[in-house]
């Protein structure tokens, strides 16, 4: 007989699993480069320059003087192995150039041969290198292996900050011309048309009018997508891929019905048709300001009161935490709302005060679980109090829907793991890497689907709904899965 | 810079096989970049590429997944209007994969 205990034994684990390493896998040419007309838009020279190595050191010199944290966590790692097996590129690849801390030393590697006593007078004993061509092919082949997520330094005993190491190397390699295609790209457009799809006003009033007559032919309301109307209250900012893919814009059309029933005067503007921000990616801190310039210059032509947020990962983290000090101060908004505000914080507000009329019922087709953004998760709050960023989302969904189950503790919240396709990777010519790099979600999210027979996963960000419905067939699940969280309170609310 | 070659004619393609110029395009073209996806172009194929085509000349960029679906609908019948049947005709997703066959420039941003 077994002997009686006063405590609960815990249960027996799965042996924690670290992949056995497969160096080289993921050796190769890295993302398409940028072409030169690319480059220049951005400020940055193309194709690669003559005296590159010259100017790439220069370039880091630069940098470790302006940004006194680049230098603390190339100087502070103690190579304790903590972050190695964090990464899901590193799990999804096996390769170990994609252990956190071997990409770190990518950049370390030089920064001790150039900038440090020993690694000048004797490179071999500090593992300081030479930047030569073989070194910037490395570089540039795995930075584009870091969505900069950011779950390794939720590990790091000293806090090294991954993605801004590879941000740092991606702006030192912009600034010698080996720009990549996929965000620089991009960037221009949002210059030359305001956003990253290329959308012009022309198509996105086309697109808006469309939805509105969608909404009156299904269930006879007359919601509305306002855009570019003077004296609103609410400048609703928000990425363009809701003007264009699915199931975004099925969020967009939660979030125009949610404005609706509560009777809020808003809209969108053509100029500033772009909640992303590719500057960031990119590490260019002078991109960036130019991106977020764009909304201020938006909401003070629109004179609006407000600016709101939609359903964007990294351009909530911009958003929240350096949108003032790029495009500040914003003392013509209300000083009553938060600025900016999240649309999941005002759907949630309204939904406490009794605002909107929700119909749980809807949703009972859907057993939901809900995937944290990366950028939000661990770049940025929500509301006003701590943990924000976690719970308004799930209380949103759980006001929409019966059927919400987590999935398991360390792979949400800060713990989260990416969904392979964030940090500017998300470019079919990345492909390989983003089905691998998907795998520990997805081994997460079929936990929830064997345990709780969850059939959708909700998400708030562009980037992870498009990646999420790219990558989900490869592991025998439909793309249809990822769903928009503003989709769901779409389905439920009774207008 | 990558080419194809049609009748005699060699035509310029970017990296990423999308024509890097729209007037080049013919019906050919698009049956040359299905064979190069192991796909068989069909009148279907062809009416869903064509509506692209005039969705572009009027606003300067590929329809949104919304829109091309309805406007397949109205067209072609309620049966053929969702994402379903442009999937089964363009399996790595229509908004990419039929805007290269229409010959028109990939959609970019996180789509």
């Amino acid at each position: 007989m077994a002997a009686k205990v006063e405590f609960q034994v815990p249960a027996l684990r799965p042996y924690p699993y670290v992949p056995d390493l497969v160096p080289d896998s993921m050796k190769g040419k890295g993302p398409f480069v940028a072409k030169p007309d690319f480059q220049t838009p951005l400020g940055f020279p193309g194709p690669l320059v003559d005296n590159w190595q010259e100017v790439a050191i220069e370039k880091m010199g630069e940098m470790l003087k302006k940004y006194r944290s680049l230098r603390v966590y190339l100087d502070v790692c103690v190579r304790c192995g903590a972050c190695t097996d964090k990464c899901h590129y590193f799990l999804g690849t096996r390769d170990p150039k994609n252990m956190p801390v071997a990409r770190q030393d990518l950049l370390r590697q030089v920064y001790r041969r150039y900038f440090t006593l020993a690694g000048k007078f004797f490179p071999k004993l500090v593992g300081a290198k030479d930047l030569t061509k073989d070194v910037l092919d490395d570089w540039y082949n795995y930075f584009h292996q870091c969505s900069q997520c950011r779950r390794c330094s939720v590990f790091c005993p000293y806090g090294i900050d991954t993605a801004d190491i590879s941000m740092a190397a991606r702006e030192i390699m912009d600034s010698i011309g080996l720009g990549q295609k996929y965000c620089n790209e991009i960037i221009g457009k949002v210059y030359k048309i305001g956003n990253n799809l290329g959308l012009p006003e022309p198509a996105l009033r086309n697109t808006l009018e469309g939805l509105e007559e969608d909404i009156q032919t299904d269930i006879g309301v007359p919601v509305r997508f306002p855009i570019d109307e003077e004296g609103a209250d609410i400048l609703l900012v928000t990425p363009s891929a809701d003007f264009f893919a699915e199931p975004h814009i099925d969020g967009l059309i939660g979030y125009a019905k949610v404005f609706h029933q509560a009777g809020m005067s808003w809209t969108l503007s053509s100029y500033a048709s772009e909640a992303g921000n590719f500057g960031m990616f990119i590490g260019s801190y002078e991109n960036m300001r130019q991106i977020s310039l764009r909304i201020r210059k938006a909401a003070l032509d629109l004179k609006v009161k407000r600016i709101v947020f939609g359903e964007c990962g990294h351009a909530w983290r911009v958003a929240y935490s350096f949108l003032n000090t790029l495009a500040g101060p914003f003392d013509f908004l209300d000083p009553k709302y938060p600025v900016p505000q999240h649309i999941c914080e005002v759907t949630l507000d309204l939904i406490k005060r009794g605002a909107l009329k929700l119909d749980k019922t809807a949703n009972d087709h859907r057993r939901i679980t809900f995937h944290d953004s990366c950028n939000v998760a661990r770049g940025s709050r929500m509301g006003d109090k701590p943990g924000g960023q976690f719970f308004i989302p799930r209380e949103v969904i759980k006001a929409s829907c019966n059927f919400f189950y987590d999935m398991p503790a360390d792979t949400i919240h800060d713990q989260t793991f990416c969904c392979g396709g964030g940090g500017g990777l998300l470019t079919d010519d990345l492909i390989e890497l983003r089905v691998k790099g998907a795998l520990p979600r997805i081994e997460a999210l079929k936990h929830v689907v064997d345990t709780h027979s969850v059939t959708n996963m909700a998400s708030i960000c562009a980037i992870c709904k498009s990646q999420f419905t790219k990558v989900l067939p490869y592991y025998g699940f439909k793309m249809d899965m990822i769903v928009s969280v503003h989709q769901l309170v779409s389905t439920a609310i009774v207008l | 810079m990558a080419t194809i070659e049609i009748d005699g004619k060699t035509i310029d393609v970017d990296e990423e096989g999308y024509l890097v110029n729209l007037s080049d395009w013919t019906d050919k073209v698009a049956e040359m970049f299905a064979g190069q996806d192991n796909l068989k172009m069909t009148d279907s194929h062809l009416e869903v590429i064509k509506f692209l085509r005039e969705y572009y000349d009027e606003y300067q960029i590929a329809p949104a997944v919304r829109v091309l679906t309805k406007a397949i609908g109205k067209k072609l019948g309620p049966e053929k209007g969702n994402s379903k049947y442009l999937y089964d005709l363009f399996p790595y997703g229509p908004a990419k994969q039929a805007c290269r066959y229409a010959g028109l420039p990939k959609p970019t941003g996180c789509v």
